[in-house]
């Protein structure tokens, strides 16, 4: 009897989980123009099938993150008011070396490297 | 002509034991029958559920590209959608409420005791399904706010300890929330929801029937006068209900459901981000609880502290009563008190900070 049941619901239960998709690894995005961001904003660009978070920090000072709360998946933002990342969904703030400065999330935000090429801004994953 | 028809069916259906039970079925009326009321409100009101969730299905396209311009549709070509998504939307919201009154009055009344275990208990699993309805429901306009909702909530279930993983996974249908989710939200929102659901009201509508209802255990038995349930009971519960449906058509119409922006899955969370009242306690709670406490994540430990609440409180009917079978009135009173004031208190503070 029960060896019946669970040769029904075997199949039910490998059916519910969805299969793995390996995608590519993607190393290395441009984010834009550098003429598109000015000093002291930060905007969500796609590094993947993932959101970064970049940031223009100064003229020539650039930062970028994954932009996925570490707390509960939220996707953060840059507040230029406090100059911090911001999560709406917990109220978690990070600084902007991606480390937690309040708020429930238990993990820094990984951080990414930015190269300013010609007038392009890449990131890329740290190595 | 009509009784030779009556007795054609009689012979065929046994309508005679269902005059029979019409005849004999009475409720006890004493100074908290009023409270009796609250499970028929919520089987109205579900029944509102399905009938405007069927006519909602008729426009409604479950896909990320479509979702939500299909939702807009109904809200702004289709004659009278706005007014039936309205009704949908609000209905869903009276309902969890009215389903959380009749239970805290089940409690207060001590209706959980025996031989009312399995009422009490498929009551239980039919507050966590009306509340699986809410939180798929939600997702199904694709508009940002239950996109972030969903995120957040799907990761919560991933903080279970061993299976939480998994169940994100399944419930999402791969790693992230996306196109997979909604198809995953609206099979479980039109087909497995409403399947389980329909079977358990019926289980518990029976177990309701077979013991009768339950009488407070401060009101002495040889004290209680009892109503007939046909017609008289049911023309009260009837006016009830159109009382219920008035409250939703002023709601609906006066506060139409807003449909919000189209969700972006590239975008931040949109400040002043929350989930439905229902689970603001528990988002407010996990806001508070720090990032670390001792050696436990802060998250972890929430979660499991509600996983901990809601079984211990399914299992009432175990600590509510001593070994006679009596109900412990002080210690459930105190304890649905101080669990009706978190609640409340906690649901405000999620609102307005």
């Amino acid at each position: 009897m029960l060896a019946s049941i669970a040769s029904f619901l075997y199949p039910v239960l490998k059916f519910l989980n969805p299969p793995l998709i390996t995608e590519a690894a993607v190393n290395e995005v441009v984010a834009g123009k550098v003429q598109d961001l000015k000093p002291n904003s930060g905007k969500i660009i796609k590094f993947g099938n993932k959101p970064a978070l970049l940031v223009r920090v100064s003229d020539t000072e650039w930062k970028a993150f994954s932009a996925v709360c570490t707390h509960l998946n939220c996707t953060v933002q840059y507040r230029d008011s406090t100059e911090q990342i911001w999560c709406a969904c917990h109220n978690g703030t990070y600084d902007l070396n991606g480390k937690v400065v309040s708020g429930p999330p238990p993990n820094p935000l990984t951080e990414y490297a930015v190269n300013v090429r010609g007038d392009e801004v890449i990131i890329s994953r740290r190595a | 002509m009509t009784a030779k028809a009556i007795q054609w069916l009689d012979d065929r259906l046994g309508l005679s034991a269902i005059r029979e039970l019409m005849d004999h079925k009475t409720v006890p009326v004493h100074s908290a029958t009023r409270w009796y009321y609250f499970g028929g409100i919520t089987l109205f009101l579900f029944g509102i559920q399905m009938v405007t969730g069927i006519l909602l299905l008729f426009y409604y396209r479950p896909t990320v590209a479509e979702g939500f311009d299909s939702v807009r549709f109904i809200m702004t070509r289709v004659e009278f959608g706005w007014l039936i998504r309205s009704i949908h939307s609000w209905s869903a919201n009276l309902l969890i409420f009215v389903a959380f009154v009749h239970m805290f009055s089940v409690v207060l009344t001590h209706a959980y005791r025996p031989p009312r275990e399995l009422t009490w208990a498929s009551g239980i699993v039919l507050l966590g399904l009306m509340l699986g309805f809410g939180f798929s429901g939600y997702l199904l306009p694709w508009n940002q706010i239950s996109y972030f909702a969903t995120k957040v909530g799907t990761d919560v279930a991933a903080g279970t300890p061993g299976i939480g993983p998994s169940i994100a996974r399944i419930l999402r249908g791969g790693e992230d929330v996306g196109a997979p989710t909604l198809t995953r939200f609206f099979a479980l929102h039109v087909m497995v929801l409403p399947l389980i659901t329909v079977g358990l009201i019926a289980f518990h509508i029976l177990l309701v029937q077979k013991n009768g209802m339950s009488t407070p255990p401060w009101i002495a038995a040889s004290r209680v006068r009892h109503l007939k349930f046909f017609p008289n009971f049911l023309l009260r519960e009837v006016m009830v209900w159109y009382g219920a449906l008035a409250v939703l058509g002023v709601l609906a119409a006066i506060f139409p459901w807003e449909l919000g922006e189209k969700a972006d899955p590239f975008a931040s969370a949109p400040k002043g981000i929350r989930p439905e009242w229902y689970f603001l306690a528990q988002f407010y709670t996990l806001k508070l609880i720090p990032s670390h406490v001792w050696i436990f994540e802060g998250e972890l430990l929430g979660v499991a502290g509600f996983g901990v609440l809601a079984v211990g409180w399914a299992l009432l009917p175990v600590w509510g009563v001593n070994r006679a079978g009596e109900a412990r009135t002080r210690l459930v009173t105190g304890v649905a008190i101080v669990l009706i004031a978190y609640l409340a208190a906690f649901t405000l503070l999620g609102y307005i900070k």
